[in-house]
């Protein structure tokens, strides 16, 4: 498959808009602007990145949290997500929510529960009104290597493949759940393994390399689209950072994180794109630009953003209110 | 108006919303070919189809999950617990996705989970649970459970059409056991409504379920003795109708809560909690519970109807508050 330069940029500018815009929260975080915690895929951005920008504009996404790159992606502005971040009204949630906790249905992404791996069901139910509808739509959800020991992981796969749903599960496997690595969470080598219980194709795939990421979405998406079932896919990559930004992560060997290091996904893909005549170093230095840019921009439109009023928190339960009853 | 069982209603009002509206569709296990271990759903698959009609896997959080994000783009499904017991195993999609996704990012979420519950069955421990309580304590739910055929009917189209979930528990006891006139034509029973079922001067009697049934029998048996009992169907559990709960204790000025549930910390609880807190000053006695016991639900014959609440319960509390 080949992928149009246009793509490639666009790939590369996710990419750095994730990484850095991941960095300036954890800056902030630093200076104690964020309200709460912190967490980033810094080291995993080309999944999020890759998965997402191969679906089609009415495909929906059940992503988890280290998907920064899907909530870009889709759509939801820097803006909005930097506020987020800070509790303020103008966040994604309006305050309601916090952080990496994110969803607006008006972009197909669906929020994220903390519950890893809680999304997957519900994205193979969406894929089901898809089929029941038939609608050419697929969907796609995200979580951990951690997040494959959980039951729902396993209840999603099954169902999806009985049914033979268009949902393709990602997992980005970085080899540490928090503290636990790979080999303390499971006795298979690689999780691809998993979906061979349950008759599913899998693929695995470097998790670091952006462009492969998206060939093999792109692909999947494909056979969803054309009825021919679920798929999982396995992208196999390193946490740079702790699990989040107050974790020094010194139970990670100091040689793995000097090995990957070297695997670094924007610097495979900068070299990809040099080495093979798809980018000159102006047009990439265009797009850091407008990256610092826009990143610039959504700081200094959350910091000046409002907070909620308070007794908002009680506002908004019910999407049907019910007029007799007050509830609160 | 023809006169039909509880569980009738309940089918009807399945077929009806699932022939008035594409988007309605019906999963869980045994619900298809099989038409539901309650024969709710009978009939169905073959006028509706394997997809709208969906048998799926022994995983009820899969499933639930699956429901949640199929209603996030556009469909109304209705989940069948088999037994409401099983909804423990997909409390977290419940409780955690369902329940949250419209407060915390605006996803509407209108599924219907349907959860035959109640004890007085001999079905032992797993198969009599009334959880109401579990999702009592978790906002962003509705809880319904109808006592007669006409409001299960009327308030479960309500519960299809409502944009967020809703917990729709089916008492199994009454399932065959109490017939109704019920209209034909199209109605809903609006969530958040009680209704007084019988008027009455000295007592209310606030209850729902199976118990109303228990309540109107007590009434009965009382006449002779001359107290008269008001007996308010909370019909709708969360929002609860505070309204025409405190107004019938205005008009008793004495209280008996009678539920099924395990007595601690549920809904009699909170019902007993707002009626002190908001009408203290009417009260002319103690509000006293009726309620089963904080055990498990015990299997054979004479322990479960121990442990069930009587008509005889009822009778004996309602003389100890008359004489207040």
């Amino acid at each position: 498959m080949d992928v149009e330069r246009d793509t490639l940029h666009q790939l590369y500018y996710y990419l750095k808009l994730t990484r850095h815009l991941e960095e300036r929260i954890t800056s902030l975080y630093r200076q104690g602007k964020i309200v709460g915690g912190a967490w980033t895929s810094n080291g995993t951005e080309a999944i999020s990145v890759g998965y997402s920008y191969a679906l089609e504009k009415d495909d929906v996404t059940a992503p988890y949290f280290r998907d920064m790159g899907v909530f870009l992606v889709r759509g939801i502005t820097p803006r909005r997500i930097v506020a987020q971040y800070l509790g303020r009204k103008t966040g994604v949630t309006g305050g309601k929510e916090g952080n990496v906790h994110i969803g607006d249905i008006n972009f197909g992404c669906f929020g994220f529960p903390s519950h890893l791996a809680d999304n997957y069901p519900v994205a193979a139910g969406a894929a089901l009104a898809f089929k029941i509808r038939g609608e050419k739509r697929v969907a796609a959800s995200s979580t951990g290597d951690g997040g494959t020991s959980r039951g729902d992981f396993h209840e999603a796969l099954n169902f999806a493949s009985v049914l033979k749903l268009p949902v393709v599960f990602f997992c980005n496997n970085n080899q540490y759940a928090y503290s636990t690595p790979l080999e303390k969470q499971m006795a298979i080598k690689d999780v691809a393994e998993r979906s061979l219980a349950y008759a599913m194709p899998s693929e695995i795939v470097d998790g670091n390399d952006v462009v492969a990421v998206y060939k093999v979405s792109k692909e999947a998406y494909k056979k969803a689209r054309a009825g021919e079932g679920p798929t999982f896919i396995e992208c196999k990559t390193m946490r740079m950072h702790g699990h989040s930004e107050h974790d020094a992560a010194k139970y990670v060997p100091r040689e793995l994180l000097e090995e990957w290091k070297k695997k670094d996904p924007i610097l495979k893909m900068e070299n990809y794109l040099l080495e093979n005549n798809h980018a000159s170093e102006n047009e990439l230095k265009d797009i850091d630009k407008r990256v610092h840019d826009v990143i610039e921009d959504a700081e200094e439109f959350a910091e000046n953003s409002p907070y909620p009023d308070g007794k908002e928190a009680v506002e908004g339960l019910y999407a049907t209110p019910i007029e007799k009853v007050k509830t609160l | 108006m023809k006169e039909i069982t509880y569980v009738e209603a309940i089918h009807q009002a399945l077929w009806e919303e699932m022939e008035r509206d594409d988007s309605v569709f019906i999963l869980g296990e045994d619900v298809g070919i099989y038409g539901g271990a309650f024969r709710v759903t009978e009939g169905m698959y073959e006028k509706f189809g394997e997809l709208r009609v969906l048998d799926t896997p022994l995983s009820e959080s899969g499933f639930t999950g699956a429901a949640i994000g199929a209603s996030l783009v556009g469909m109304r499904p209705v989940v069948e617990m088999q037994f409401a017991d099983f909804i423990s195993c997909a409390f977290d999609q419940i409780v955690n996705v369902a329940a949250k996704n419209y407060y915390r990012w605006g996803g509407k979420t209108p599924i219907v989970i349907r959860a035959p519950y109640g004890g007085n069955i001999h079905g032992g421990a797993f198969h009599s649970q009334c959880p109401e309580g579990w999702f009592f304590h978790t906002p962003g739910l509705k809880l319904v459970a109808p006592a007669f055929p006409s409001d299960a009917k009327g308030l479960l189209k309500a519960a299809i059409r409502d944009d967020d979930p809703v917990i729709f528990f089916e008492h199994k006891f009454l399932y065959r056991r109490i017939k109704e006139e019920v209209p034909e034509d199209d109605y809903v029973i609006p969530i958040g409504e009680a209704r007084i079922v019988q008027e009455g001067s000295d007592i209310s009697v606030i209850t729902y379920g199976a118990m109303v049934h228990t309540a109107l029998e007590a009434s009965k048996n009382l006449e002779e003795s001359g107290i008269s009992l008001e007996i308010v169907d909370l019909r709708t559990l969360m929002p609860l109708d505070k309204e025409t709960v405190f107004d019938s204790v205005k008009k008793t000025n004495k209280v008996i809560v009678l539920y099924e549930a395990t007595r601690s910390g549920g809904v009699g609880a909170e019902v007993a909690a707002l009626i002190s807190e908001e009408v203290f000053n009417y009260l002319d006695g103690p509000i006293l519970r009726i309620s089963a016991p904080d055990t498990p639900v015990p299997y054979s014959p004479p322990m479960e109807e121990y442990y069930l609440p009587q008509v005889e319960d009822v009778v004996e509390a309602a003389e100890k508050l008359a004489a207040y």
